[in-house]
C-alpha cells in the first residue's frame, strides 16, 4: 500500500477522524533546505518582533 | 552597601542575579543561594533524555561564573525567611542550609535589604502514589526534569530499543503524572523525540506510543490553547496537535488525572468520571509542581508562612487572588511587578511566584477531582520577569526607595516557544510558535483572546535549527560570555 503520509493512521469515527493530515508536498517542504532556510529567516524576524513586544 | 539575595539559580534567578550584579557594580552585594553546583539549560534535557546530548552539554559549573560576575555564591538551600528580623535584630534575614560537600547540613543566617524568591518548583513526585516519594522520582517511570533524570531516561530508552530489535514490542506512555501538572510542552517534545529516535533506530513499527495528559483538549499546553495564523485562517492549536499526533501515529488520552502508578501500569480518572488503566513498558510522566516549602517567621518567631506564601507554597505577589470563578477572570488579575504585598523588599520570579489562577479553564470530574493544567511560568517569561524584578530592585537601591517599579505582566507579554519534534541537522523538526499575549485577554482580543497577527506556529526543519541555536545562545549567555547582555531572554 502506498505511503499516505499520515492518512493511513486515521481511524473512521475515532477521536482522530476529524483532524487534518499533511500531504506529501507539505511534508517535503518541512525538510526542504531552500524552503526551510527562507522560513528560518521569516520565523526569526517574527520571533524578534514578538520578543521585542515583551521587553 | 545594600545586599540583594536571590534564592535560586535557575533560568529566572540566574537572569535576575547576573543583571543585578552588572547594574549594581561592586558598590553593592548580590548573593545567590542555590542548592545546585551546576546551571542547567532545562529545555535541552529533552535531547539528553533520548541520548542525543550528554549531561555535560546542558550544564556548567556555577562557581566560576559567579566569581567572574562578582556574585557571592552559597551552595545551599533556603529554609526560612524572617522578613522583619527577629527579637534581637530588625534586619530581615534568610536562613540557609548548605548542600555543598564538606559543609552539608550547616546553617547560616544572611541579612538582606532585598530578596528575590526564584527557587523554582519542588518536583512533587510524591503527589501521585507510585510516581515517587516527596521530590524523589520513583522506580516505575522516568523523568526529564533534571539532567540526571534525563540521562537515566536515555539509558532506559536504549534498553527498550534493544528489546524491540530483538523482536519484543514495546509500549511508551508519555505525559503528565497528575491532574494538576504543568509543562505539557516538555512531555510533548519528549514523545515526538522518542518517535523520531525509534524511526532512526528502525524499530518504529515495534512501538506503540500513547500520550496521557490533564489537558481538556490536545494542544491546550496550559495556556488554554491558542489560535495561530495559518494559510489565512486562525487555526486552533487543537487542530495543529491532533494533526501531528495522527501523522506520527501517536494515540492519546486527555482530561486524565493519573492517580496511581505501579510497575508497568498507571491508573487514571477522566474528566467524565470514568476510571481507567494503561499499561506501559516505558513511561515518562511529568510530576506536579509545588513550592519548595520555605517557611516564614515574624519578629516574635510566629509562623507567618500563610501571610507570605499561597497554599501551594508559591510566593504571593501583586496579583488578584480573589478573582473567583473562571467567568470573572481578567488579564489584569496577573501580577505586573512581582512585589510581595506585605513586604516591599521581597519579590518573586519564575515558577516561584503564585499565579492568581490557571490560564486554562479549570475543570473537575463528577467525583470532584480537579483536572486541568496549572499555568506555565517557565522559559522566556521567567527570564523576562527575572530581569524586570532585578531592574526594579536596582533602581530602588541606586535611585531611592520611591523609584517606580518595572512591569512585566504575562498578560502583556509575548513569548516565543520552540518545541522539538526530533533532532537532526537535516531531518530534525520542531514546532516554532509565538504567542501574544501569554495570558489571553478576551476584552482586548474578543474571541481568541490573543492577537493573531503575532500568534503563529509552524513545524519544520527551520524550527529545529532555531532550537539548536537557542541552546548554544542561552548556554553562552548564562556563562556571561562576550555579548551576553545582547541576547534576549
Amino acid at each position: 500500500m502506498a505511503q499516505k503520509h499520515g492518512e493511513e493512521n486515521i481511524k473512521a469515527y475515532s477521536k482522530n477522524f476529524t483532524t487534518m493530515t499533511p500531504g506529501p508536498f507539505a511534508k517535503w517542504l518541512r525538510t526542504n533546505l531552500i524552503f526551510q532556510f527562507i522560513r528560518f529567516i521569516v520565523i526569526n524576524i517574527k520571533m524578534l518582533v514578538v520578543v521585542g513586544k515583551g521587553h | 552597601m545594600a545586599r540583594l539575595i536571590v534564592l535560586g539559580g535557575g533560568v529566572s534567578g540566574h537572569t535576575a542575579a547576573t543583571f543585578a550584579a552588572k547594574w549594581l557594580g561592586s558598590a553593592h552585594e548580590v548573593v545567590v543561594v542555590t542548592p545546585n553546583a551546576k546551571w542547567n539549560w532545562i529545555p535541552s534535557n529533552i535531547w539528553v533524555g533520548v541520548g542525543q546530548m550528554s549531561k555535560e552539554e546542558v550544564t556548567f559549573d556555577l562557581a566560576p561564573v559567579y566569581a567572574k560576575a562578582g556574585i557571592t555564591y552559597k551552595q545551599a538551600k533556603a529554609v526560612s525567611l524572617n522578613p522583619a528580623g527577629n527579637e534581637s535584630s530588625d534586619k530581615p534575614f534568610v536562613t540557609i542550609e548548605f548542600t555543598e560537600e564538606g559543609r552539608a547540613g550547616e546553617s547560616e543566617n544572611i541579612e538582606y535589604d532585598y530578596v528575590i524568591n526564584a527557587t523554582g518548583p519542588k518536583l512533587n513526585f510524591g503527589a501521585t502514589p507510585g510516581l515517587g516519594l516527596g521530590d524523589k522520582l520513583g522506580e516505575y517511570t522516568v523523568s526529564v526534569c533534571t539532567p540526571d533524570h534525563a540521562t537515566h531516561a536515555a539509558d532506559e530508552l536504549k534498553k527498550c530499543i534493544k528489546k524491540m530489535k530483538a523482536g519484543e514490542r514495546q509500549k511508551f506512555l508519555i505525559g503528565t503524572g497528575h491532574g494538576l501538572c504543568t509543562c505539557q510542552g516538555a512531555a510533548f517534545e519528549y514523545i515526538f523525540n522518542i518517535e523520531h529516535e525509534l524511526k532512526k533506530a528502525g524499530v518504529r513499527d515495534m512501538a506503540d506510543l500513547k500520550w496521557i495528559s490533564n489537558e481538556s483538549f490536545l494542544g491546550d499546553f496550559g495556556v488554554g490553547g491558542l489560535h495561530m495564523k495559518s494559510m489565512g485562517f486562525a487555526v486552533s492549536s487543537k487542530i495543529f496537535a491532533e494533526s501531528l499526533f495522527t501523522e506520527r501515529n501517536v494515540d492519546w488520552i486527555i482530561g486524565a488525572h493519573v492517580n496511581k502508578v505501579e510497575a508497568g501500569k498507571v491508573h487514571y480518572e477522566l474528566l467524565d468520571g470514568d476510571m481507567g488503566e494503561e499499561e506501559f513498558d516505558f513511561s515518562m510522566l511529568i510530576p506536579p509542581f509545588a513550592g519548595v516549602g520555605l517557611k516564614a517567621y515574624g519578629k516574635d518567631s510566629a509562623d507567618i508562612t500563610d501571610t507570605i506564601f499561597a497554599p501551594n507554597g508559591f510566593l504571593k505577589v501583586d496579583a488578584n487572588y480573589g478573582a473567583g470563578a473562571y467567568e470573572n477572570w481578567k488579564a489584569s488579575d496577573w501580577p505586573q511587578t512581582y512585589q510581595n504585598p506585605t513586604y516591599a523588599n521581597m519579590f518573586a520570579c519564575g515558577i516561584a511566584f503564585a499565579p492568581p489562577h490557571p490560564i486554562s479553564k479549570p475543570m473537575k470530574s463528577p467525583n470532584g477531582t480537579p483536572i486541568g493544567p496549572t499555568p506555565p511560568r517557565t522559559g522566556m517569561p521567567s527570564g523576562i520577569i527575572g530581569k524586570t524584578v532585578a531592574h526594579s530592585i536596582c533602581d530602588r537601591i541606586l535611585k531611592g526607595e520611591d523609584a517606580p517599579l518595572h512591569e512585566a505582566s504575562m498578560a502583556h507579554m509575548g513569548a516565543a516557544c520552540v518545541a522539538s519534534a526530533g533532532k537532526g541537522l537535516f531531518n530534525g523538526t520542531a514546532a516554532a510558535m509565538t504567542i501574544y499575549p501569554v495570558v489571553p485577554d478576551f476584552d482586548k482580543y474578543p474571541g481568541t483572546g490573543r492577537d493573531t497577527e503575532y500568534t503563529f506556529g509552524e513545524i519544520g526543519l527551520a524550527g529545529h535549527w532555531i532550537k539548536h541555536i537557542l541552546h548554544h545562545l542561552f548556554m553562552h549567555k548564562a556563562q556571561l560570555r562576550v555579548g551576553w547582555t545582547l541576547i534576549p531572554e
